[in-house]
């Protein structure tokens, strides 16, 4: 058993030696994880939006309105597929397919947890990794495009057209400021290969504060602080999700890319919008959030970080991210295209610049322990943070009274009425009034209460 | 894959490997000549990034996973999406015509593209004649990405940083050609906006849709005011205001 608590975090070597049936089972695990949190994830952010906006939700459909969203896929496959005249027929129907692929491909280096035995096979759960892993989640995420894109254009209309190339422009920006964000959990860790990166956010160094040792964290979502959060943004980018989901809007391009689409090819599209978001969300936890490990408290008990229990802290962590995605959908108001990019080139990526030039100025200091840099960095970002905060804004306009603007207009101006014009109180009001019963005002003024 | 990884590094070709070969080295062919074949600019794109998919598993097949990554993410994932966003752009009608305007083209083109082939293959086979090969053993020693940051931040900083700051360059007189700055006093914002609006002689209200209270729909046909003269600020500035003849608002017998 001894050997079991030393070989816990799955090493390059460990992939590549799965016999066959445990390559097929651990695929097969994949691909239903990515429908069943489909399934889920609709529900999920349908039944949570609800309750942000003070209604229930879908409640009827099995237990909690659990099923409904397999009762929409039923209803979506028996729905008349429409192919438009003016469509290009094969890349048509191509395109959800390569959305989906997408989407689907990059859970496969993704780490559900550390060495497990399966069937007296000693395993990863991980499907495969590969030196460059973090590269394929990018390569999947990059060619994600083609699919939302060429669905566009295959159209042969004009929203679609028009959400397609949005979308184009916008995913190629946010992959910049996403791959900037990676470049400093990658001179971090020292690897590109995902179970190595999060093998690198277990090794917690201990702090010394007041007599008592704490654990510092080794989570780059605390240490790389600045990647973390543009990383996030731009993940909400690269997903089209709200508030950045331009190449939908339907407030201004109906549905955007799939206006055209219908039955299962739609069906396609909102799988892969929804299993992106999962694999994002995956991703992030694994660059940032210490992946399979367990947080904090947990790790007082020994076993936390062996056996089949890291894969439930991951899947905490995973619905946690997705939560977020929802929240930010409840929340925020969508973007103008135009802000929106002035905010991908000219905010987050001179941040992630700056910040990454710090990063490896402070890694070039030598004899200087984490603790030390943390403390170092910690103390004054807080400060600048403090300072921006308080930063007093623009010089206040002088103030000009209404009157004075008024006078001020030119000779001829559009009429305007009296500014202190009295609205006499209309007829009508008065006799609803006088019909209304007369309030009972005998107990309230004097009594005192309020 | 780590497997093979290891085998391609010693020089081995492993089934693995030729199958993967042989299912994507058709596939690859298939893309150029569909590429070059194509009448549609998408579709002629379209085989292109299936080339480029197919090369750039080749490369991890060979041993160079980081730049096979690179390959996808770099060329077709942002440079082909680049060339697709420029072809949307022009138009999905736009397809080739196959009425040569240069007589014998096509066959100049072919004897100079079998010419140019010969040459390349030529060179390549000289080159390569008597040469053994090393593998990558070596270079990947200690890891694919450290062996090509070694040899990227030392033997060829130069080269690297002279191509980066030509890129640069390029980019930014792409930049200065194609940006128009507007002075800051050319700016307006709502306040002016509203302004202006509201100046004496300027109309606030909306302008009057064309075709209103007229006999067609058409955007050329002004709007009647309502002492009946025809408003010319209903119609776009670069259409002549006119009113159309019996000939022109009847139906063309388009309808189904």
């Amino acid at each position: 058993m001894n050997a079991v608590y030393l070989a816990q975090d799955p090493t390059l070597a460990d992939f590549g030696r799965d016999p066959w049936w445990l390559v097929l089972i651990k695929i097969v695990f994949a691909f239903v994880f990515a429908v069943l949190a489909t399934l889920l994830g609709v529900w999920f952010e349908r039944r949570v939006v609800g309750y942000m906006q003070v209604r229930p939700g879908p409640n009827q459909v099995g237990p909690l309105g659990l099923l409904q969203t397999l009762a929409d896929g039923l209803k979506m496959a028996f729905k008349e597929d429409i192919l438009p005249r003016a469509a290009d027929k094969v890349v048509f129907f191509f395109a959800p397919t390569i959305s989906v692929i997408c989407a689907v491909t990059a859970l496969s280096v993704v780490p559900f947890g550390p060495m497990v035995s399966i069937f007296g096979h000693w395993t990863p759960l991980q499907v495969t990794d590969v030196s460059v892993a973090v590269l394929v989640l990018l390569a999947c995420s990059s060619m994600g495009i083609y699919g939302i894109v060429l669905g566009g254009w295959a159209s042969g209309s004009t929203y679609p057209l028009l959400g397609g190339l949005r979308s184009s422009a916008q995913m190629i920006s946010y992959e910049v400021a996403m791959g900037l964000s990676i470049v400093a959990v990658f001179m971090t860790a020292g690897t590109m290969s995902t179970s190595g990166i999060v093998a690198a956010q277990g090794d917690a160094t201990q702090l010394t504060l007041f007599g008592t040792d704490i654990p510092a964290p080794g989570w780059y979502a605390i240490l790389l602080l600045p990647s973390f959060v543009i990383f996030f943004i731009a993940t909400v980018g690269e997903t089209n999700r709200a508030p950045f989901d331009l190449p939908e809007a339907e407030s201004e391009l109906v549905a955007g890319f799939m206006t055209e689409y219908s039955s299962l090819k739609f069906a396609l599209f909102m799988l892969s919008e929804y299993v992106s978001m999962v694999t994002m969300s995956a991703v992030t936890t694994t660059l940032f959030l210490g992946g399979w490990r367990a947080p904090w408290p947990i790790t007082l008990w020994e076993g936390a970080n062996s056996g089949w229990w890291p894969m439930l802290w991951f899947f905490g962590k995973v619905i946690a991210l997705v939560f977020v995605f929802v929240w930010l959908r409840g929340t925020l108001p969508r973007l103008r295209y135009d802000q929106f990019m002035r905010f991908g080139w000219k905010v987050l990526l001179p941040i992630n610049l700056v910040w990454i030039l710090v990063l490896s100025g402070l890694r070039s200091i030598e004899d200087w322990d984490t603790r030390g840099k943390l403390i170092a960095v910690g103390i004054p970002a807080g400060v600048l943070l403090l300072v921006t905060l308080l930063w007093p804004g623009r010089k206040p306009r002088p103030k000009v009274s209404v009157q004075e603007q008024v006078n001020n207009r030119p000779h001829g101006s559009f009429p305007l009425p009296p500014l202190d014009l009295q609205i006499p109180p209309s007829p009508r009001t008065r006799r609803v009034v006088a019909e209304r019963e007369p309030a009972n005002v005998t107990a309230g003024s004097e009594s005192g209460e309020v | 894959m780590t497997t093979q990884t290891v085998l391609a590094a010693a020089g081995g070709v492993s089934g693995g490997e030729q199958v993967t070969f042989w299912i994507l080295a058709p596939l690859a062919l298939i893309g150029a000549i569909g590429m070059v074949a194509a009448r549609n600019a998408v579709h002629s794109a379209l085989w292109l990034v299936l080339t480029m998919l197919c090369l750039g598993v080749f490369y991890v097949l060979q041993a160079g996973p980081f730049i096979g990554m690179v390959q996808i993410i770099v060329y077709t994932g942002a440079i082909m999406m680049l060339f697709l966003f420029v072809l949307m752009l022009v138009g999905r009608d736009a397809s080739d015509s196959l009425i040569e305007t240069l007589r014998g083209q096509r066959a100049a083109a072919i004897l100079l593209g079998l010419g140019f082939a010969g040459l390349v293959g030529g060179g390549v086979y000289r080159a390569m004649e008597g040469t053994t090969a090393a593998g990558l053993t070596q270079a990947n020693a200690e890891g694919n990405v450290q062996g090509i940051a070694r040899l990227l931040f030392t033997k060829y900083v130069f080269a690297f940083e002279l191509t980066s700051a030509l890129l640069i360059t390029a980019a930014v007189g792409a930049m200065v050609l194609a940006h128009v700055e507007r002075r800051k006093q050319d700016k307006m914002d709502q306040i002016a906006t509203m302004k202006a609006r509201f100046r004496p002689g300027n109309y606030p209200g909306p302008k009057p849709g064309p075709g209103v209270f007229a006999t067609s729909s058409s955007v050329a046909t002004p709007a009647r005011l309502p002492d009946g003269r025809l408003s010319e600020r209903s119609t776009p500035d670069i259409l002549p205001v006119r009113e159309l003849t019996a000939q022109e608002t009847s139906l063309k017998g388009t309808e189904k």
